[in-house]
């Protein structure tokens, strides 16, 4: 696999991975911003809006033709939270032209496509279309509003919103209903204007093309990309400790038959100078894997829950469980679930655990390499730190972390919020 | 072991039968991390009525899917889900009309996890106690199923749809008819179905193939067993039983199953040939960039929920399309008068080639998706055709034939709908 990077344009990225193993290739491009609620939701309709039509691809069923007869290649919106960043924008999967007969120039006319999207939105008068805004605004109101459908993402979504109110974390990718509502065609417009003039690009292609090449057709496509002041202050507020001294607790009551508990840690102080091959060991020790210690102990030993993980933000320095538990369960697993996380910080790990932890975070990044989705988000996430280590490179160094170094991780960890979701009745 | 190369799309596929009749494709793939087996019995919910040493029985509905849930347990007390977990492997398993299947992917220690595979598979262990708590937890399952929307209006549209086959009745059974099973029943269809000659091992990845027929040779009973004779019944009417089916659920919006028998060949590149042109057809007549799709959608007939496919098993070939609609019977109006248009009109070429070009793209990329590809290898070899001809087929399909596809297979009488209505609707 072959690693190539430039800036196109000011502010404007292309990462470029050579590979020949895949048929198909992929490629995004993501407008970076700062996630803020006043602007979460209408960035995040933004894409959507976008892909309804362009000035010569008039409506879906336009763009529909134009991408069956390039064999059946795939534009969709992507919208994602980096972090307090957001990055909202378009990811493409098609053919490779290696395998298609003689003469197709698929990527030619992805790339020509995506710049259509970007650039040349089907408008009246300039403006977007009042009725594309209308429908899209529509069905990002009924996604904000099925998040609370599957409950374990919506407990989390909850413990987030409550643990990290005073902080921009709060607000989910998609931004809020009482924003999402008040999205006009008018401001949309205008706010579109502004963002591709003053926001960071990061493009991501992986296919058998050559980083030089893929530039080059980029740079065609996005001629016509106005750049203004652009943001450079791009970034994410960590904090080091937990908001209060004691952990603060919060119920909530719904309809379920399922308790979901879930608990949100600030990572500490690993986060002064971040050792993410350490910090990513610590959590499939804790909780991240089948062999990790809430996984065996919670869930498998004293079968307190139905589920029970923990996962990383390491742009943001948190850290969530998230179990699945009968209501009458909450004291003991809650007080379980903080006691195996003591037992790390006093570095009670079996060389057992270590293993299986370092065997499945070092899996689940080789891993990365057979799926272009994943390694474009892993890239997008370097490119927001500023890291070009490969998730292989970064696969090598999990395999050396310590049983001490997991440790020293743990001892940092502060406990921040406890919420739990229980039964109406219960 | 047999290499044959398609440099056209750079593939080299490896296939074996052993001596024990177990049929093995070995697809590796160079510069993978991970790899994918599963390891299938041509065996699912439609196989009831089978002959053993000369004489027919019959078995209750839920046999297969039982009989899969049952296969983790070994006599030894461990759980191999939980075995091949512990590994980093992804383990797990699923029961369709003619196939149950045991699969899993991994980084590494695929030969291990091989083994695995190939042992449980092959090690059929039942108690009347396991056998009890299992009748529990399916039951379970099959209430979950009589609550779900999509499953009651999919089997009361094939209930509508064919008269006898099988395939009109849930794979998993019913409460009544798994209460039937005992361990005796589960040894015997194991017998029957699990024997090597009536399964294929698929790997794709980063695999040797020589190794997995290694492997698979040592693991494996060395007897063939007999070729189980099954019966699915006399051969089906191509017009429907019933043409309308459904009742009132707890929905929003209505939610419509349509559906038509299509008469095809009994196996071999004949009927994948009809498989494909039915699926280049439909795309053509419903796909996203239709004109069906979108006037309806424009209409608020259809949404994004509206699908379509062509479904393919225990020698049923039977087109499925639905989702929500304010007025399904609207839709199917509306689907008359498509098939009319394209009576009078023919199928328009432009459009037709694009969703020949939009099918070889979707082919193309399955190559990449290896649980995907091992299910078209597998199914391919069990009923006699190969998943790699494909591409060489689209391009010989016209769009006379799908006119004719359409106009035979969809016309008005030859389709059943059910619709699952809101309770206060």
């Amino acid at each position: 696999m072959e690693y190539y990077r430039r800036e196109l344009a000011p502010c404007v990225w292309l990462t470029a991975l050579r590979d020949e193993k895949f048929k198909t290739g992929c490629l995004s491009a993501s407008l970076l911003t700062q996630l803020d609620r006043a602007t979460a939701a209408s960035n995040a309709v933004l894409p959507s809006v976008l892909r309804r039509g362009t000035a010569s691809l008039g409506d879906l069923r336009a763009i529909a033709s134009r991408l069956d007869g390039m064999y059946g290649a795939e534009i969709e919106p992507r919208v994602r939270k980096l972090g307090e960043i957001q990055a909202l924008g378009f990811a493409a999967d098609f053919s490779d032209d290696r395998f298609l007969p003689a003469g197709s120039a698929v990527l030619e006319g992805v790339v020509r496509l995506l710049g259509e999207l970007w650039l040349s939105p089907n408008t009246r008068g300039g403006l977007l279309l009042p009725d594309y805004v209308e429908s899209e605004r529509g069905k990002l109101l009924e996604r904000l509003e099925s998040m609370r459908n599957d409950r374990r993402s919506w407990a989390l979504r909850r413990l987030i919103e409550n643990m990290c109110s005073c902080e921009p974390y709060a607000v989910s990718a998609y931004g809020g209903v009482q924003e999402a509502e008040s999205i006009h065609y008018v401001k949309l417009t205008k706010d579109y204007r502004s963002l591709l003039a003053s926001s960071p690009m990061e493009f991501f292609y992986y296919g058998s093309r050559s980083g030089e090449e893929v530039a080059e057709m980029l740079e065609n496509a996005m001629l016509l990309l106005p750049r203004g002041a652009i943001d450079l202050e791009l970034g994410t507020d960590v904090r080091m400790n937990a908001v209060e001294a004691e952990p603060r607790y919060f119920t909530e009551t719904m309809n379920v038959t399922q308790g979901n508990l879930a608990v949100g840690f600030r990572l500490g102080a690993c986060m002064a100078d971040p050792d993410e091959a350490a910090i990513r060991v610590f959590n499939a020790v804790y909780g991240g894997c089948v062999t990790s210690k809430l996984f065996t102990h919670v869930r498998e030993r004293l079968s307190l829950c139905y589920y029970a993980s923990s996962s990383l933000d390491l742009l943001k320095g948190i850290m969530t469980v998230s179990s699945g538990i009968d209501f009458d369960k909450y004291d003991a697993a809650l007080s379980e679930i903080l006691a195996q996380l003591e037992h790390v910080r006093a570095g009670d790990i079996t060389p057992e655990e270590l293993a299986g932890a370092r065997k499945a975070v070092a899996n689940n990044l080789r891993a990365m390499h057979d799926s272009p989705f994943s390694l474009e988000d892993f890239y997008l996430r370097q490119a927001v730190t500023g890291l070009d280590a490969s998730p292989a490179d970064m696969a090598a160094l999990v395999e050396d972390v310590t049983a001490d170094e997991v440790a020293a991780v743990a001892r940092g960890v502060e406990t921040d919020a406890v919420y739990f979701l229980k039964g109406e009745d219960a | 072991m047999e290499r044959t190369e398609y440099p056209a799309l750079g593939e080299t596929v490896f296939s074996h039968t052993l001596g024990n009749g177990l049929r093995i494709i070995a697809v590796p793939k160079p510069g993978f991390m991970r790899s994918h087996a599963i390891f299938a019995a041509h065996y699912g919910g439609a196989d009831r009525r089978f002959r053993l040493g000369g004489e027919w029985i019959d078995t209750p509905a839920g046999v297969a899917h039982f009989l899969e849930h049952k296969m983790f347990d070994m006599p030894d007390g461990s759980n191999v889900l939980a075995e091949l977990s512990s590994r980093g492997a992804s383990p797990n398993a699923f029961t369709s009309s003619d196939v149950t299947a045991y699969h899993f992917t991994c980084t590494d220690g695929f030969s291990q996890n091989l083994e695995t595979l190939l042992t449980y598979v092959s090690t059929p262990f039942f108690t009347e106690e396991s056998v009890r708590k299992e009748q529990g937890i399916i039951s379970q399952e099959i209430r979950m199923y009589e609550n779900s929307p999509d499953a009651v209006g999919y089997y009361e549209m094939m209930g509508a749809l064919y008269a006898r086959h099988p395939v009109r009745e849930n794979v998993v059974g019913t409460v009544e008819s798994i209460a039937e099973i005992t361990p005796e029943t589960l040894y015997n269809c194991h017998k029957v179905f699990y024997n090597p000659s009536n399964m294929v091992l698929c790997c794709v990845g980063d695999v040797d193939p020589e190794a997995v027929a290694e492997t698979a040779e040592r693991i494996l009973p060395a007897d063939p067993g007999p070729i189980p004779e099954r019966d699915y019944g006399p051969a089906e009417d191509p017009l429907p039983a019933g043409s309308r089916a459904g009742r009132a659920m707890e929905v929003s919006a209505p939610l419509f199953f349509a559906g038509a028998k299509v008469c095809a060949p009994a196996s071999g590149s004949e009927r994948l040939r009809v498989r494909l042109l039915g699926e280049l057809a439909l795309d053509y007549l419903v796909g996203p960039s239709s004109a069906f799709y979108t006037e309806l959608y424009a209409r608020g007939l259809l949404d994004r929920t509206f699908g379509c496919e062509l479904d393919d098993a225990a020698g049923a070939m039977t087109v499925l399309m639905g989702g929500q609609s304010r007025d399904p019977e609207a839709v199917m109006t509306a689907l008359e008068e498509r098939i009319g248009l394209i009576a009078r009109r023919g199928v328009d070429g432009a459009a037709f080639d694009r969703c020949r070009r939009a099918r070889y793209g979707l082919q193309l990329g399955s190559l990449d998706r290896f649980s995907e590809y091992a299910g078209l290898l597998f199914r391919g070899c069990m009923r006699g055709w190969n998943p790699l001809d494909i591409f060489s087929m689209l391009g010989e399909i016209t769009p006379e034939d799908a006119a004719a596809f359409l106009c035979e297979n969809l016309r008005a009488e030859r389709t059943a709908m059910s619709v699952i209505r809101p309770e206060n609707g």
